[in-house]
């Protein structure tokens, strides 16, 4: 990956490693996992639950509760610093001010019990040093900018008294607050219904034009990353199975997981078909993970080789990076099904 | 119609009263959580019910069950009109009706082994003795594809996916014929859901089964279902057969909905445009005049606020194809 575009990285996680350390075990919720995040894209993070997805987001900002939680190993370089080595106060300058974060549920990620002018305040008042004169002003600029209509009555209004798209579009009027320079979305429209799911997705995509700020956009539907993301990166596990552009991931996939996932989805744009092929079994316990590839007693491309030891992710063509020992056998079998 | 109509919902209605006050309680408002609903399904096919949450897809689906009580019209199953028969009848229908739920987590006992869970129904009718019950589960563990011999475990022992497959057992072991599913699929990650909607289907050609399918999901019931109605607070507002309502929506509704549904296809997104529907769901306690969906559609006119369109059928080639809507089949 080392080509000009290097400057052009805003945020690069490097074989990060982070894990639990529960009563039943150590679970190894994130195990390896490195990416980079270029200026104005959108990078799409997908796996199924319990893959390591959201623990990734969470580590990013050192969000992770310790203990059980733990960052274990790697480095996060944002824009040339290592996220992992400064300590708290230090990391405040970073945290919801130049990489901030859109939560899943808007119901319980807000406070009950402050006002929605309040809760947008603080960040603010605490990053930029604004009067409270300034910041409500500022308050009000957000609200309009992300669709709330009477911006400066809502101020006073309590969270219970907005439906959930209204608050989740809160929740991003509060990340945006500080123009980040990152911003993480963590299944933003899952608990919503798709016609609000459509409005906020596109509020952030449209933010996201006008910011010029990069997305890391976590989900599970793989049609809204077919949508919104440029590169798309695949897990399983808690490890990074394919990475690579959103069209090699959909049209060329090299991982039989990814593979599996394609063929397992219903869509809306064609006809009824007689039987999906789903992946046979299910996601296995991270406490006691086979050795080898985490995914081998799903796949129907495993060897003898797969069992052993686990396959790094390498790259197999440009910008192609994919965790598996048999690429090539899947690039066989799909040509042979075209 | 050549084909056997199993289920038939007439007019079905619910309402929920709203009190208020403490001691001198007083009418305040009402809730149609079902308003005026009308569908039939015939034996051995899908029925697909869309629509966001609170439009009230379980909670019809929990009315015809007779789980809540109805405020008026008729369900018709097989020639009876449930709502006449009394306690006892009703208990022997319910052999033939069962109930998959949304959430598998919550739908199992913990503290029932999965043996217990799937031999209670034969139990409470009394079916078969013990012996015949346990070979009887056995049997079921196998068909919804699970180990027989983990008959004596607990549901945490399971998956997501694998509860599931627990609750399905339990649905079919008085061997209904028709099978409520009410979300059954969206607790579960898509490798898993594949696999839960083939086994659906699998069961239903083997021992041609009915399904109401609710989902919120509209590319689940494209998949599943023959007929697919759409509802919007409370309202059934298009009821056609699949291919047709996916291919050419009448319903502004439908149509905003489809759209709304990013396609898995990096490409096909790129090119296609979207029309996003504005603003949210209107309270169920106050909702809009005329036509419940017009501060939201973009093809509203005057009449819309004013009047109530009623469900019509648009078919011109002597098929089925309802919507209500005056201007149904617009483009918007």
């Amino acid at each position: 990956m080392i080509d000009s575009s290097t400057n052009n990285k805003v945020l690069e996680v490097k074989d990060l490693k982070t894990y639990f350390y529960t009563d039943d075990g150590v679970v190894k919720a994130v195990d390896g996992v490195s990416f980079d995040l270029k200026k104005g894209e959108t990078l799409g993070i997908v796996g199924e639950t319990g893959s390591g997805k959201s623990v990734t987001a969470l580590s990013i900002l050192r969000l992770i509760p310790e203990p059980p939680g733990k960052i274990v190993n790697g480095e996060i370089i944002f824009n040339g610093t290592d996220l992992l080595k400064l300590d708290k106060k230090d990391l405040q300058r970073f945290r919801g001010n130049r990489i901030s974060m859109i939560f899943q549920d808007p119901m319980t990620s807000l406070n009950p019990v402050y006002n929605i002018g309040n809760q947008i305040m603080e960040s603010v008042i605490i990053h930029r040093k604004l009067k409270k004169e300034d910041a409500m002003k500022e308050a009000v600029r957000l609200l309009k900018m992300v669709g709330i209509s009477e911006a400066r009555k809502r101020l006073s209004s309590y969270p219970h008294e907005f439906s959930g798209g209204m608050r989740q579009r809160v929740m991003i009027a509060m990340a945006i607050a500080n123009t980040p320079d990152v911003l993480i979305a963590d299944e933003p429209t899952t608990a919503l219904d798709v016609t609000i799911q459509a409005q906020i997705l596109e509020l952030v995509d449209d933010i996201k034009q006008k910011t010029n700020s990069s997305i890391i956009l976590i989900t599970h539907d793989l049609g809204v990353v077919a949508k919104y993301a440029k590169r798309v990166l695949v897990m399983y596990a808690g490890k990074p199975v394919e990475f690579s552009t959103v069209d090699n991931i959909f049209y060329r996939p090299r991982h039989p997981y990814t593979l599996g996932l394609m063929n397992s989805i219903t869509r809306l744009d064609e006809e009824k078909r007689e039987k999906l092929k789903p992946i046979v079994g299910s996601p296995p316990s991270l406490i006691d993970l086979p050795d080898g590839c985490a995914f081998y007693k799903r796949c129907e491309f495993a060897t003898d080789a797969c069992t052993c030891s686990c396959p790094p992710l390498k790259e197999i063509e440009k910008d192609h990076f994919v965790g598996c020992y048999n690429a090539s056998d899947i690039l066989k079998t799909r040509k042979e099904n075209n | 119609m050549d084909k056997n109509t199993l289920l038939e919902v007439k007019n079905l209605k619910k309402y929920y009263n709203l009190r208020g006050g403490f001691l001198f309680q007083s009418s305040s408002g009402i809730i149609k959580a079902v308003d005026d609903v009308s569908f039939s399904i015939d034996e051995g096919e899908t029925f697909g019910l869309v629509g966001e949450s609170g439009c009230g897809k379980s909670t019809t689906a929990r009315v015809v069950l007779r789980l809540i009580q109805h405020s008026s019209g008729s369900v018709i199953y097989d020639g009876k009109d449930l709502f006449s028969l009394n306690r006892n009848q009703m208990f022997k229908i319910r052999r033939d009706i069962q109930i998959i739920f949304q959430d598998p987590y919550a739908s199992l006992s913990p503290r029932m082994t999965i043996g217990d869970i799937i031999s209670e129904p034969l139990e409470i009718h009394k079916i078969g003795n013990k012996n015949k019950r346990i070979k009887r589960v056995k049997e079921l563990l196998d068909v919804v594809g699970l180990n027989p011999e983990h008959l004596s475990r607990y549901p945490h022992e399971f998956s997501g996916g694998q509860r599931q497959r627990i609750g399905i057992a339990r649905a079919l072991a008085l061997t209904p014929r028709l099978l409520l599913c009410d979300e059954p699929v969206s607790a579960l990650d898509v490798s898993v859901q594949a696999q839960i909607l083939n086994l659906l289907a699998d069961l239903q050609k083997e021992f041609n089964l009915t399904y109401l399918f609710i989902a919120h999901d509209l590319s689940v019931v494209k998949h599943v279902s023959n007929k697919v109605g759409v509802m919007y607070l409370g309202k059934l507002v298009e009821i056609a057969v699949s291919a047709d309502l996916y291919s050419k929506p009448l319903h502004p509704y439908t149509m905003g909905l489809l759209s709304a549904v990013p396609i898995p296809d990096p490409k096909l997104e790129r090119q296609r445009k979207r029309i996003v529907l504005e603003g949210d769901v209107p309270s169920p306690l106050n909702p809009p005049s005329g036509c419940t969906f017009h501060p939201r559609c973009p093809i509203a006119k005057d009449i819309c606020s004013k009047e109530i369109p009623a469900l019509k059928n648009y078919d011109k080639n002597g098929k089925e194809h309802y919507a209500a809507c005056f201007f149904a089949g617009k483009s918007i």
